[in-house]
């Protein structure tokens, strides 16, 4: 099961390119290079978060503060900005508080033997709480011009070759999703993810150090949640406390479509990216065909149960229920 | 008994933070006060209610507040369409769809044999969606509302609000319920440890199905209660609540592992949120703060429950593999 191109995979590819054609058809100016590239700005971000997320849940744990981070890391950088840092030292501040938001998330889980979907929630709540507190009403804005290129330009303009059209951020998320890719498929650390989500009482025993891996994952998706902060903040060019709001749910419905399994111990970065594709383009066309956000989110809870359901029916079902 | 021991620290927490704020604003002692907290609380202690049975046997209800909302406004709109409604029939149909949605959940719950909190984390947003599909996105407001909707949490009985004595009944037939009937006594043992209560013959499926309706009825109640009591309904109505439901529970001791909890400790738990919210705005700290609060008390609660019980913690997302 830590196959990377599995049926499931298959599955979503072929869904990808039926979804591409018949909006293709269905919908005028969709299927030009400048739409389809203009597409992925809606899920670029909401894609890193997935691949972190990804990693967590093959483990067997889950961030559901992971958005709240996100937040508390544009805040982070709005706040350095405000007391006149320039931007390396905006974005250090962002990193370091995703990376020490994590670590508490990871402290509480490994240290406390917590469940990491009750400290995520309280987490959640503190991180977004913060993020009120600070900035109440109002808005953070005026962030320095190379921000919003990072997130709004296109990777042809940077490097001096107009006609590749492919925005920053979907680079950024494509590189990721390579890296986090061959971590967890290729390399060692990879493959005691997938046995610590398998059995994390006999991948103790084995001489896996489980919860040094742990607190990496929580520390890891804070980082990640830095990163997509640094670009939305760029793209939008400002803080409000609600910024990228649920989209922890956004996340976790990804990583369950790419076929991850809940319980952990099984899923692969290549069906989570697929599922990136599949939602964002999904989205984007609904957009287009002027669907209201609430409407959308409606369709991506729905998705998420399906995306469960239907693994479980293709399996043929169990007799004994299991686990609640 | 280590719950009572801790009852009364809680208890002890709450009356010295009463007593604290009253030193500085003695408005917080009166009585005309008492009853405003109560009366903000007896909703939040409404919807406790309904998710102790889910969280005893492992479960969680993050859909409660989008069915409250939804509830809510099925109501409204019925309301509306039809002014000769009786107070009876407006119930009878909030109970009904509050338990239809209750009903789903724990239909999916039990049938696929999915993890709750992805389950309820879609039907939150799958809920919260229909909102807006069943009303159009409009709101309905205070001369559109029914006017025995608007009523019903007003009414005086005894010199005290309606709305208390409701939730007053729903706790005591909780506790009875919990206490002393067989059913719930099964709740119990079906958290403490689902293979064995399988072997001793609790049917798991048909009180699983049942605390999701009873949560989903609850909710639907509420939901009744809430556009009675603030005369709105809208999309968004008690959006991010869930998190106070679950706030409250961890606070009064219910575990998120399942097995432990009672109703005199979740009740002090919504006693604790309720005499924090209210004394916030009379030691003017800004209402913003709520939600942080909220986070902080859910970790360190949490944490001290993991303390009390370090062999009970138990994650959520529970391992296939010991129960097949």
């Amino acid at each position: 099961m830590m196959n990377a191109f599995g049926m499931w995979e298959r599955l979503l590819l072929g869904l990808l390119v039926l979804l591409l054609a018949g909006f293709g058809v269905g919908i005028d100016g969709f299927f030009t290079p400048y739409a389809l590239s203009d597409s992925t700005f809606n899920f670029s971000e909401k894609g890193l978060l997935a691949l972190a997320m990804a990693l967590l849940i093959v483990a067997g744990e889950i961030d559901l503060s992971i958005a709240a981070t996100l937040a508390l890391c544009s805040l982070a950088m709005g706040l350095a900005m405000k007391a006149g840092a320039g931007l390396p030292l905006m974005l250090l501040a962002a990193f370091a508080t995703g990376a020490a938001a994590g670590a508490l998330n990871g402290w509480l889980v490994t240290a406390w033997r917590l469940p990491s979907i009750v400290v995520t929630i309280g987490s959640l709540s503190l991180y977004r709480g913060i993020a009120l507190v600070a900035l109440g009403d109002q808005a953070i804005t005026g962030y320095p011009a190379p921000l919003s290129v990072l997130g709004n330009g296109y990777l042809g303009d940077l490097v001096g070759l107009p006609w590749l059209i492919v925005p920053i951020e979907f680079a950024v998320l494509l590189a990721m999703a390579i890296a986090v890719g061959v971590l967890l498929h290729r390399t060692v650390a990879g493959r005691r993810l997938y046995a610590i989500g398998a059995n994390p009482v006999a991948s103790r025993f084995s001489g896996i150090e489980v919860d040094r891996h742990r607190f990496a994952l929580f520390v890891f998706a804070g980082l990640v949640a830095a990163l997509a902060a640094v670009l939305l903040t760029g793209r939008i060019g400002s803080t409000r406390p609600n910024i990228a709001l649920g989209w922890e749910l956004d996340a976790v419905t990804m990583v369950i479509l790419g076929g991850v399994a809940i319980e952990g111990g099984r899923g692969s970065i290549v069906g989570v990216l697929l599922a990136v594709l599949l939602l964002g383009v999904f989205t984007f066309a609904l957009g287009m065909a002027n669907v209201s956000g609430i409407v959308m989110a409606m369709i991506v809870g729905v998705l998420l149960i399906v995306a469960m359901v239907l693994p479980r029916l293709l399996r043929g079902r169990r007799v004994l229920l299991a686990g609640a | 008994m280590k719950g009572l021991q801790r009852d009364i620290a809680l208890l002890a927490i709450i009356a010295a933070i009463a007593l604290a704020v009253g030193a500085r604003a003695p408005v917080f002692l009166s009585w005309r006060n008492a009853l405003d907290i109560g009366n903000d609380s007896a909703i939040l202690a409404i919807l406790v209610m309904g998710q102790i049975p889910v969280l005893l046997t492992r479960g969680i209800d993050l859909s409660a507040a989008s069915n409250l909302a939804l509830t809510g406004m099925l109501c409204a709109l019925a309301g509306r369409a039809m002014p000769e409604l009786g107070i009876g029939a407006l119930v009878l149909l909030a109970l009904a769809a509050g338990t239809a949605l209750g009903l789903l959940n724990g239909w999916l719950v039990t049938a696929f044999e999915l993890p709750p909190i992805v389950v309820t984390l879609g039907t939150m947003s799958a809920y919260r969606g229909a909102i807006f599909v069943a009303s159009q996105g409009a709101w309905i407001s205070d001369h559109q509302i029914h006017p025995l909707i608007k009523g019903l949490p007003r009414e005086q009985w005894l010199g005290l609000p309606a709305l208390m004595w409701i939730a007053a009944a729903v706790v005591l037939a909780m506790a009875v319920f919990l206490r002393w009937r067989r059913e719930g006594r099964e709740l119990y043992a079906l958290g403490g440890n689902p293979q064995a209560a399988a072997y001793v013959g609790i049917p798991l499926r048909r009180r699983l199905l049942l605390v999701y309706a009873l949560s989903g009825a609850l909710a639907g109640l509420a939901g009744l209660l809430w556009v009675g009591r603030y005369a709105i309904a809208f999309t968004e109505l008690a959006s991010g609540y869930e998190l106070t439901v679950v706030a409250a529970c961890v606070i009064g001791g219910v575990s998120i592992g399942g097995g432990v909890g009672s109703v005199a400790g979740a009740v002090l738990g919504v006693l604790f949120i309720g005499v924090v919210n209210g004394a916030l705005p009379v030691i003017q700290v800004s209402p913003f703060w709520q939600q942080a609060i909220a986070g902080v008390v859910i970790l360190v609660s949490v944490a001290l429950n993991a303390g009390a019980q370090r062999q009970r913690g138990r994650p959520i997302l529970e391992r296939r593999e010991g129960f097949a």
